[in-house]
């Protein structure tokens, strides 16, 4: 059957908040059951005849050359199957792919799975063993000698760029808005967006704020560790299962770093246990299928602690972040400039372009300036995690925008409306708006109860900020088998992380006006459907749901088609109503006809989207703080979510989308930082002490949805998943400066970091208090 | 993590005769909450563990007015569920309630905590504050060692090649005995201590004056700090914020902690005696008895 190709023009019932049966209820997960009972087979549970263990070797040193690898010893040891090494893989070439997570180089790629000429990161893999038990391999792994010659690690921007900073990548030269220079450099790219005229702006403006910040590495965090499965078959056809958030992302990874074609590869996705973006870069994948070849075609699964998803897997990243913003006599913003220098880890590729688009987007402005570095250091290969980039950049903005309007006098909601972007303003590259929801997200916030009530107590204080995220569109593939008991069979390849399976179903069933029960969701692997871009850009029950209307678009009309020839009128004349299709006398429910309309052939039908009219998302955040004077820690004692979410397909899955951003925007705000020693070792590559928050951390989160249904999906969806994160980190910032009255200039806002920051305070309050005693 | 042999003698002379024949390389295990997280981390190799919980010297809770002579290897659990030291030792549950989870603290023993000998550990100084005794045997006979003087250093203690810890021994609580301890942690659950601070005290008759009291603080020093001059100072003083400010001063005073990924120096002196004054309140509450145990609970973030 054809498939249809939509660039999401629909319009069917994008105004029509009411009059839905399935859309906006709240049924059951059809993973649910399987997930409660321990059923759910993730990536760590893959078992098979033959099995063997996968152990990776990784860098002890931060920034080395590699002289040599010795693995002779780990190879006689009783029970090794197989040993690989950089030099296993492909010699991969200088050369820049999509593979479905944007634009990468193949070296970098290749050089990251396992490290080629010099290991550029601590816990860098640098060979991998498989043996019949995971502790011989472990064992062996120990036995191999690697000759390292350590170099000076560089940790951060300033390091990167300082005069005499050690090179990490001998080819890199900076990439400067399409220029390429000409000497060795740690800054891969430079660019600038502009509009208007800075410099009159700023001389308009009746006050002008300007301030430095720092952001340290932070993690993802998923619970599940990254795993795989690879069977590399003696006939060539390879097979891998994986928990990640684009199977299609990880066979194109894989086939390009093993220069194989995409049909030797299938890749099966099991289900995942949390991936923020984290998952969609491949670690072990590469390493598995070169074992399982070398190990003679016997399946090796790689298992990582948590310490190796700690050290080599993720971050995103750290950041140094100048924001200067001036506004007139009336409070409206008059200029804007906005310096980003983001570390993108051990290759190029830090989110800092996404991070310019988040930067100054909710507001309007007509002078602008946004620079943006991307600059290598000796840290882990960034990888993309919820809302790449956004997090650090609305912590400086958000700061900012707090203290000009404290200084002028305004309400930070008034402020925020009054300067608010809308239908026709452009975000900071150009992209002009079409209908948004930033507006009436600070509206929903300044409305709130939480708001409206009174917040007392010593070192107590609220704080407000808002964000955006783009979104994207992507494309998704999907079939739909039409059973003979009136239930449909949804196939599709999106990964299923905050519930999509049922968000996804209940847009078919919506469409074909059947009971959400009638429709049976599965994610398939890579030979079942057509491609389909990973889980992330909050694209899924946006694309994939577009998806899925189609497909009961064409099985409804094809079962009409098919009625009209049974009952012997033409198509125009059948018509569908309350889950019967009906023509002149003739009256057949939906179940009964799903049997009739098959006797002579059987019903499916197939769907690719590719839409391009995303809508972006909004959020605005408030949140009340209690700062103990004597330790630094911070309480948070109330928190509200506003978020523009289009229209709400499964509106628990939705809340639980702005409760998990902030429960991790919040961790991100308060304690969780990489923490290196002076040589680039990772110290807290633990939960223990990598402090992401737990339930008692965190108070109930409150969620308001505010939805302003996105014109270009028949439903519509918008992105949800990921602009929750983005000004977290700011609203805690401007809660705890109206607790202590320091503002922060750094994340995390640690106890520690707090403590000196108020002491600091206190010391130069004691200074002002007396003058020329110093 | 390697293969090991496991053994589990059912008397004091089993075990030493078990850990001399693992000359070096057997070590006792009790909940083995460090110990097996040592060995599957590849931090520790050993041959031999030598389980001492089928011991029933190791395993025995005895209390009288007396006093209270706690096993070794006895549970958390076991200890948080004992009304008669709830009653006789509130303060003690600070500590056996805030290590680990309840699955932990199944396992996870008093006496483990010690002989890991962490800076940090979470019960240390609440011992030393409650003045206990350490029991010891090994193969040159039993010792007993004041719980003071029984860390030597990050993750080292007194004991001897062979020798392994028996029982705590914990005097009869004075009148008007009060007892506490605090730890900071930047999160509500699931951290190491960044500071501990654990305290006793003693009052008069009328519950003004402060007759004896111990402090002691944890993770800013190689060992379990015992602040002697911190309690000299409180003795016969009234019970005022001013006087538990002073000993707070000796605590921060005291503190020699190093900055790492837990904590800097500045913070953690500060929070020596931050943590001290707090600890001394509310073991002067209790011994007015004005505060219970589920208070505390929540001060040290058990809701």
């Amino acid at each position: 059957m054809a498939s249809t190709k939509q660039n999401g023009t629909a319009n069917l019932a994008a105004n029509g908040q009411n009059g839905y049966k399935v859309i906006g209820t709240r049924p059951v997960r059809p993973d649910g059951v399987d997930k409660v009972t321990g059923r759910a087979v993730y990536a760590a549970d893959v078992q098979m005849t033959g099995l063997l263990h996968g152990h990776v070797l990784r860098s002890p040193h931060a920034h080395a050359r590699i002289r040599s690898i010795d693995t002779s010893k780990a190879e006689a040891l009783p029970g090794v199957r197989a040993v690989v090494t950089a030099a296993d893989l492909p010699v991969a070439e200088d050369k820049i792919e999509d593979l479905g997570e944007g634009a990468i180089n193949l070296k970098y790629l290749s050089d990251n799975i396992l490290a080629h000429e010099k290991a550029l990161y601590h816990g860098h893999a640098v060979a991998g063993v498989a043996a019949v038990n995971p502790h011989i391999a472990e064992e062996a792994a120990a036995l191999i000698e690697v000759d390292y010659e350590p170099l000076p690690p560089v940790m951060t921007v300033d390091d990167a760029l300082a005069d005499d900073a050690p090179i990490l990548l001998e080819t890199l030269r900076t990439d400067s808005m399409g220029e390429i220079g000409s000497e060795q450099t740690n800054l891969a790219s430079f660019f600038r967006h502009q509009r208007g005229d800075l410099e009159a702006g700023f001389a308009d403006a009746e006050l002008v704020v300007d301030r430095t910040f720092r952001t340290e590495t932070v993690h993802q965090g998923y619970i599940e560790p990254h795993a795989a499965t690879a069977l590399y078959s003696a006939d060539g056809q390879i097979t891998i299962w994986t928990s990640t958030q684009g199977s299609f992302a990880v066979r194109g990874q894989v086939c390009e770093i093993l220069q194989i074609p995409v049909s030797r590869l299938k890749v099966v996705p099991t289900e995942i246990g949390g991936g923020f973006g984290g998952k969609i870069n491949v670690y072990v994948e590469p390493v598995a299928v070169l074992l399982s070849q070398k190990a003679g075609h016997e399946p090796v699964k790689i298992v990582m602690s948590r310490a190796d998803v700690l050290a080599a897997t993720g971050p995103t990243s750290g950041s140094n972040i100048r924001v200067k913003i001036g506004v007139d006599s009336d409070g409206k913003i008059s200029a804007a400039l906005a310096e980003l220098y983001y570390e993108a880890g051990a290759y190029p590729g830090s989110p800092v372009g996404a991070a310019a688009n988040v930067s100054l987007a909710p507001y309007a402005i007509d002078n602008l300036q946004v620079d943006g570095y991307d600059i290598i250091v000796n840290r882990p290969r960034s990888a993309a995690y919820r809302a790449p980039g956004g997090t650090n950049v609305a912590f400086a903005v958000e700061s900012v925008v707090d203290e000009l309007a404290e200084e002028l006098g305004m309400d930070p909601a008034e402020f925020r409306i009054l300067n608010g972007a809308k239908e026709n303003d452009r975000r900071p590259d150009g992209v002009q708006y079409a209908r948004i929801g930033q507006i009436e997200t600070v509206e929903a916030i300044k409305e709130s109860d939480h708001y409206q009530s009174s917040l007392e107590g010593n070192y107590r204080g609220r704080g407000i900020a808002s964000g955006y995220w783009n979104n994207w569109g992507g494309q998704s593939s999907a079939t739909a088998v039409l059973n003979p008991d009136g239930t449909v069979n949804l196939n599709e390849a999106s990964t299923d992380i905050g519930g999509t399976r049922a968000s996804i179903a209940m847009q078919l069933a919506e469409a074909m006006e059947i009971d959400y029960e009638q429709v049976k969701a599965r994610v398939v692997d890579t030979d079942t459907v057509s491609y389909n871009d990973v889980t992330g850009g909050s694209r899924t029950t946006f694309a994939t749901g577009l998806a899925a209307y189609n497909l009961g678009q064409q099985l409804k009309k094809e079962m009409k088609r098919r009625l009209a020839e049974h009952w012997d009128v033409e198509p125009s004349e059948v018509s569908y109503e309350d889950g019967a299709f009906n023509a002149g006398d003739e009256s057949l429910p939906f179940v009964e006809a799903a049997g009739l309309v098959q006797r002579e052939e059987p019903l499916m039908a197939s769907s690719t989207v590719h839409p391009q009219d995303f809508g972006p998302g909004f959020s605005t955040q408030c949140v009340d703080v209690e700062v103990d004077p004597e330790t630094g820690k911070i309480t948070i004692l109330r928190y509200t979510i506003a978020q523009d979410v289009g229209k709400a397909i499964h509106p628990s899955y939705v809340e639980g989308q702005m409760q998990g951003g902030v429960a991790q925007g919040i961790g991100w705000a308060i304690n969780e930082e990489y923490i290196y020693d002076d040589e680039g070792h990772l110290l807290n590559a633990s939960l223990l002490d990598y402090r992401m928050p737990t339930a008692l951390d965190l108070p109930m989160i409150e969620t308001i949805m505010v939805e302003v249904p996105h014109p270009a999906h028949p439903y519509g969806v918008r992105g949800v998943g990921e602009v929750n994160i983005v000004p977290p980190a700011g609203a805690v910032a401007n809660a705890v400066y109206q607790a202590t009255g320091v503002r922060m200039d750094k994340l995390p806002i640690s106890p520690a970091n707090l403590l000196e920051a108020m002491w600091a305070k206190q010391a130069e309050e004691a200074a002002e208090l007396v003058p020329g005693d110093d | 993590m390697q293969a090991i042999d496991f053994v589990a003698p059912t008397s004091v002379d089993e075990a030493i005769s078990a850990l001399a024949a693992g000359s070096g390389m057997a070590r006792p295990l009790s909940g083995g909450t460090d110990l097996i997280a040592q060995l599957q981390e590849g931090r520790l190799t050993l041959d031999t563990v030598v389980d001492l919980k089928r011991i029933p010297e190791l395993m025995a809770i005895s209390i009288s007015s007396d006093g209270l002579t706690l096993g070794a290897s006895v549970s958390c659990h076991s200890i948080n569920n004992n009304q008669a030291i709830r009653d006789a030792y509130p303060a003690l549950i600070d500590s056996t309630h805030l290590i680990g989870g309840t699955q932990i603290q199944g396992r996870a023993s008093l006496g483990g905590n010690l002989c890991n000998s962490s800076p940090a550990a979470d019960s240390i100084p609440n011992l030393i504050a409650h003045s206990v005794t350490c029991h010891i045997a090994g193969p040159n006979g039993r010792r007993t060692v004041p719980v003071e003087e029984f860390c030597t250093a990050p993750g080292r203690n007194v004991l001897e090649n062979g020798e392994f810890l028996v029982a705590l021994e914990f005097p009869a609580p004075p009148a008007n005995f009060g007892a506490a301890y605090l730890r900071f942690i930047p999160r509500n659950e699931m951290d190491i201590a960044v500071v501990g601070a654990g305290a006793d005290v003693v009052l008069s008759d009328d519950g003004s004056t402060i007759q004896s009291a111990r402090v002691s603080i944890g993770a800013v020093a190689p060992t379990p700090l015992f602040v002697q001059e911190a309690g000299d100072a409180l003795a016969g003083e009234p019970v005022s914020e001013e006087t538990l400010a002073k000993a707070a001063d000796l605590a921060r005073d005291a503190a020699r902690p190093i900055s790492d990924m837990r904590g800097t120096i500045p913070q953690r002196k500060h929070l020596s005696g931050v943590l001290t004054q707090r600890a001394l309140r509310i073991a002067i509450d209790r011994a007015r008895g004005t505060k219970t145990v589920d208070e505390l609970g929540r001060l040290n973030g058990h809701g």
